[in-house]
């Protein structure tokens, strides 16, 4: 097929044969005025780029952080971040758009081809390469020296030891947690006989009459904000949050202990079985309890049995009672660990 | 100073300098014509490497303004909604970030955008590598490649969503560590060690950072490089094409025309990305609020990278056994482990189970059209439809709102559809590949139907045929027919027992399933019959029109046939094979 | 005027007379809802007795008679005028089709005819007031504590934007972006439906108060970021992703790979 490219290039420093494809000619490549319009139109794309990272500075500068504008569709947004947002996207953008519009309309398009090469090295170099290690190998006497060998190996597969060895103290326990397994402290919580159920968020102690039927709350140990960690309570209130519900003590068919509720009143676990999600989608009308992560159900009318989705065992239940004043209290802490499986659990 | 020779000066005095102590002129000059074959869809990486820059640069800005702690402060920036509330330093200076550093937002919402964009590409990318069969012989090794920055681009992800601390992305650390602690022998004390003891503690979220900020990227930096070595040794994988072989490479010189496209598309993915990052939210963490393990919000997702996971864990009945007191949690470890791992082995062995199925062992250069590969193909559907329901389950409860469904009702289906609806994709797409296929076939022994009905003079009605362009006859003839292994003997000639019979047999089994019903191409010479059959038809007709048009289809014709794909048989395939 | 007037037939101009026309109602309902509890909360006789037969017109058939419940809707007595005004008054009650549960409607009543209604529900038993003008003043809440209190008792299935969620069996925590105090109150007060009830002595008043003012600042704050795309989180910025941001990116690939002419 013949050739129709315009730029014969000429001689070898240089070229590229072209390939056997047929070309057609741009209007750019055959009509100056076109091409002069082409090359304004890319210079303009630079230019205009240079324009925004302008504006861009402007608005750093000129527009305060909290004020807001009004746009359509999009609404009442933050003004310095549409303003940096646009301005920088449209100055990078148009240097992107400019150079592709350079090679598409102005840069040669012609095809050109390159012949390609079997990856597999010649023979020569095999052999080469072969008798290379070969010699190597004998040199080292890595076949012979047996002793060597075999104490290399050792001492190659146990040094990795102390930098495994290393990772242990990633968790330095706690004075509490001296002497206890992870399991052990995963079974435990705040929670013992005669401690206060305080309303969280509000740390308000609850009376039952404060709780109709019908009611929900979400509750921590009164005495959490006592415990001091670094970072707040996290790790105790991860463990000990619970939710107090309320419902018709004819509406409660069975529950993990006699008489672990108080007129009606039942206390769970907020930590899902599954892996953990705290959990307080509590429907009062079918005492259903939804997790939002993966949407385990269970019935707390029930003893909290699971009634769909994926967690394997029920939510555990808190047995409560009232103190001399009056106050929900607990009454032990949970019979067995609260949140998701793990292996020592049994 | 003596003048400079010719060859100097041809080289200018800088390229001179560099040369004299690096020798690098010899690079320059086989490297600064590479040619690079042009179609829009070998884009979709360019636009995963772009995407990870913009990310790159972005998340240094970050790490300027982010501190990484989970000691507790009290919020006093200018969010008035949280001021005075307790949180972790990490939030805080999240929230610093998007209120109190001017552009501090935009740059989040770019690393945000980007890494999603990032992510979403390499999976588009790896679509379009399996679909044209670009993992194929000598590629093998960058299909691995590409498997590894996958996995890592999604630690990278899940890492960043995990560190501002805002009630979402803990809600995900607290469901990983869920996972972590039903891990069999070791969970309760993994979960321990990486979280310095209990959840939350205060060790995660500086751990995660330099995992995030170093392990990771440097990483995905080192294998990203070797990915991209390996394309410019291998030269890049072309579409079928007129005068397109599997032994060149028919494209743009790399100077200037591919280094103006290639660079010009990273200002133009880097500009959009900036667009979006603008003018569009993205985790807005000051509506979650700071995390504590026991608050949770309707609607707590993972990025949608991670979706899938999260909706094979929803989906799972809830089976668990305990057996001799240990407590062995199907329900977690079957959609978080077991699946994902069989999942992405499947997806990095599958260019060397291809190849052991079908002993096809020849080089690849020229990409496979995705009908021509129908069980292949079919299978990369049935993958895809797989993921797309497990995303499902990950969105039921959005899905439930936005439509008005029951999220049970979602689930249930879902746990049936997961089992039903890949193998029902594969056979459609099987089929819609044959079908394709057998169209084909049709083009190459009869030209295309052109629509138009000719009566000719003695009353005959026919429609007329032309013969193909040459693009579509060389697209068309780039198929190269397989055929599927022999079935082997039980004993050879001598009564000697086979003892690969059954390994033999099931390749045959497969290899058969691979390529049993593929259409045969016809041979060369039935499709000069039959494009000449068409250019028959064409010059019946072209009195009607004008002379010349025949003309030129006649020349093309014979152009063409001559294909080099062509002219391979399949005794030779086989010889090739065995040769392996 | 005669700028409008000439104008009038426009489309445009039409769309902005209508939004006039519209706020000026919305802004005349809101004054009169925000007058409405304190004679509620009063009842006068000729309130209750309006509001009896306005119940035996509309509501008798399937709560019955005597407000006494039937077998297709629970008994009214004791539900107090905040359950009414909050059934009524959002458009759950009457009842248009029977479903997972009642969705939020346009009112079928006034708000007379609510207050009626509610004024009689009020007299068969004690049961929760209609909040007070007072009870409903945020402008001095705490909207800090409000958005801790919002976190730790609203958001889990209204979502932590106020965007709503699902629940079981097609049930679903609804959107608060367009709710009212007074009904954010009496929802809390009354537990309409699945949600549970959030007493006084739970959450007091001022409690009260703090949510309110912390859910309407999520209903009227200003998106810092831009388009908010809903606020449901990675799903919906998942779509945009898979449909505009890759979509710009894809077709920015396919001018690259097209040639020029």
């Amino acid at each position: 097929m013949t050739d129709l490219s315009p730029h014969q290039p000429p001689a070898p420093p240089g070229s590229i044969p072209h390939a056997d494809v047929e070309h057609r000619l741009r209007v750019t490549d055959t009509d100056p005025k076109t091409a002069k319009r082409a090359e304004r139109q890319v210079a303009s794309m630079f230019l205009l780029s240079v324009l925004f990272t302008i504006l861009f500075v402007v608005s750093y500068i000129g527009i305060d952080k909290t004020a807001t504008i009004y746009i359509p569709v999009m609404g009442e947004v933050g003004a310095l971040q549409i303003a940096l947002g646009f301005t920088l996207g449209a100055a990078i953008f148009l240097i992107g758009a400019g150079a592709i519009q350079w090679a598409k309309k102005l840069m040669p398009d012609v095809e050109v081809v390159q012949q390609r090469h079997d990856q597999v090295s010649p023979e020569a170099d095999t052999l080469d390469a072969a008798g290379q290690y070969e010699r190597g190998k004998e040199e080292s006497g890595f076949a012979r020296y047996r002793m060597i060998r075999r104490t290399l190996i050792a001492a190659m597969a146990l040094f990795p030891i102390p930098l495994v060895i290393m990772l242990r103290d990633l968790w330095v326990p706690t004075p509490d947690e001296v002497g206890k397994s992870p399991a052990d402290i995963l079974s435990t919580t705040l929670w013992h006989d005669g401690l206060r159920i305080v309303s969280d968020g509000t740390y308000r102690p609850v009376r039952p009459e404060d709780l109709p039927v019908g009611g929900l709350i979400s509750g921590v140990p009164a005495d959490l904000l006592e415990v001091e960690e670094i970072q707040g309570n996290l790790n105790a209130r991860g463990k000990a949050a619970i939710i107090l519900i309320r419902m018709d003590p004819a509406d409660i068919r069975s529950q993990q202990g006699d008489g672990w509720d108080y007129q009606g009143i039942l206390a769970f676990s907020k930590i899902c079985t599954h892996v953990g999600c705290p959990i307080a989608l509590y429907e009062q009308r079918t005492h259903h309890l939804l997790c939002p992560c993966h949407q385990s159900t269970f019935d707390l009318a029930d003893s909290g049995e699971v009634v769909f989705g994926p967690a394997a065992r029920r939510m555990p239940q808190l047995p409560i009672g009232v103190d001399e004043e009056g106050f929900i209290v607990a009454r032990s802490d949970f019979a067995e660990p609260i949140g998701p499986s793990f292996w020592e659990r049994g | 100073m003596t003048t400079s020779s010719p060859i100097e000066q041809a080289g200018g005095a800088t390229a001179t300098y560099v040369d004299k102590r690096l020798g690098s002129n010899k690079f320059l000059s086989r490297n600064l014509a590479k040619v690079f074959p042009d179609h829009w869809s070998f884009m979709l990486g360019e636009i995963a490497l772009y995407s990870f820059i913009v990310v790159l640069l972005t998340g240094v800005f970050l790490t300027l303004f982010f501190k990484p702690s989970m000691l507790e402060v009290v919020y006093d920036g200018s969010y008035v909604p949280l001021q005075g509330v307790k949180m972790s330093e990490a939030y805080a200076s999240s929230l610093d970030i998007s209120f109190d550093v001017r552009g501090g937002l935009l740059l989040r919402q770019m690393h945000h955008w980007g890494a999603l964009i990032f992510v979403a590409a390499m999976a588009v990318h790896m679509f379009r590598v399996f679909f044209t069969g670009a993992f194929r012989k000598p590629r093998e090794f960058n299909w691995l490649i590409g498997v590894g920055l996958t996995v890592l681009a999604l630690g990278a992800g899940f890492s960043g969503y995990s560190l501002p601390d805002d009630l979402l992305s803990g809600t995900g650390l607290q469901i990983a560590r869920g996972i972590m602690q039903a891990t069999p022998v070791i969970g309760t004390w993994m979960a321990f060690l990486l979280f310095g003891g209990e959840f939350p503690g205060t060790s995660f979220i500086p751990m995660l950072y330099s995992v995030h900020i170093l392990l990771i990227p440097g990483l995905i930096l080192a294998l990203v490089t070797v990915h991209l070595m390996l394309v410019w040794v291998q030269k890049h994988t072309q579409f079928p094409g007129p005068g397109r072989t599997n032994d060149n490479v028919v494209g743009y010189p790399l100077m200037p025309v591919y280094m103006a496209k290639a660079g010009g598309f990273f200002f133009v993915v880097f500009g959009i990305i900036a667009l979006i990052g603008g003018l569009v939210t993205i985790n807005p963490i000051w509506v979650f609020g700071p995390f504590t393990p026991d608050q949770v919000s309707a609607g707590s997702q993972p990025d949608w990278y991670i979706g899938f996971l999260d909706g094979a864990l929803r989906i799972m009945p809830n089976w668990e056994t305990v057996i001799f007191g240990w407590t062995i949690s199907w329900n977690i470890m079957i959609p978080a482990m077991i699946m994902p791992g069989i999942l992405f082995t499947a997806i990095a062995l599958y260019p060397f189970i291809e190849s052991w199925v079908t002993g096809d062992k020849r080089e690849h250069n020229l990409l496979d059209r995705p009908r021509n590969a129908p069980t292949r193909t079919g299978i990369g559907v049935m993958s895809i439809v797989f993921y797309c329901l497990l995303w499902v389950g990950g969105a039921n409860d959005i899905i439930a709102v936005a439509f008005d469904l029951s999220i049970n009702a979602i689930t249930w289906f879902l746990r049936v559809a997961i089992f039903v609806l890949p193998p029902i994709a594969f056979v459609v797409t099987k089929r819609a590949c044959l079908g394709l296929q057998r169209r084909d076939r049709e083009k190459l022994l009869h030209g295309f139907e052109s629509g138009r009905v000719l009566r000719l003079p003695h009353g005959e009605f026919i429609e007329v045929h032309q013969p193909l362009s040459p693009k579509d006859l060389a697209v068309i003839t780039s198929k190269t027919d397989i055929v599927p292994l022999p079935a082997p003997e039980r004993t050879d000639a001598d009564g000697v027992r086979n003892k690969l019979y059954r390994i033999q047999a099931l390749r045959h089994r497969l290899s058969t399933f691979f390529y049993g019903d593929n259409v045969p191409k016809p041979s060369a010479a039935e499709i000069e019959a039959g494009q000449h059959h068409a250019a028959h038809d064409a010059a019946i007709e072209a009195p009607l029109h004008d002379y010349e048009d025949a003309d030129q289809i006649h020349t093309f014709h014979g152009g063409v046939l001559h294909h080099p794909g062509m002219e391979e048989t399949n005794a030779q395939q086989i010889a090739d094979r065995s040769h392996d | 005027m005669k700028f409008l007037a000439a104008r009038r037939r426009s489309p445009i101009v039409a769309s902005a007379l209508l939004i006039g026309a519209l706020a000026v109602v919305g802004l005349g309902y809101a004054a009169v809802g925000s007058v409405q509890p304190a004679q509620a909360a009063v009842g006068t006789e000729t309130q209750v007795e309006a509001g009896r037969q306005l119940y035996l017109e509309g509501c008798s058939s399937c709560h019955g008679l005597e407000a006494q419940g039937t077998g297709n809707a629970p008994t009214l007595v004791g539900v107090g005028a905040a359950a009414v005004s909050f059934q009524v008054g959002t458009g759950r009650m009457p009842l248009a089709a029977p479903g997972a549960q009642a969705p939020g409607n346009m009112p079928t009543y006034t708000d007379e005819e609510v207050a009626a209604l509610a004024a009689y529900i009020a007299t068969l038993a004690p049961g929760p007031a209609i909040p007070s003008a007072e009870q409903l003043d945020y402008a001095d809440a705490d909207i800090a504590l409000g958005g801790e209190l919002f976190r730790i008792n609203c958001a889990q299935c209204h979502q932590a934007a106020g965007q709503g969620g699902a629940l079981t069996q097609g049930k679903y925590a609804p959107n608060l972006m367009e709710s009212t105090p007074q009904h954010i109150y009496e929802a809390m007060l009354t537990g309409p439906q699945s949600m549970p009830v959030f007493s006084d002595a739970q959450l007091t008043v001022e409690d009260k108060q703090a949510i309110i003012a912390y859910v309407r600042t999520l209903q009227t704050e200003a998106s810092p970021g831009g388009l908010t795309l809903g606020k449901f989180g990675p799903v919906t910025e998942g779509v945009f992703l898979a449909t505009a941001a890759f979509g710009a990116l894809i077709a920015a690939a396919v001018w690259i790979g097209i040639k020029a002419r």
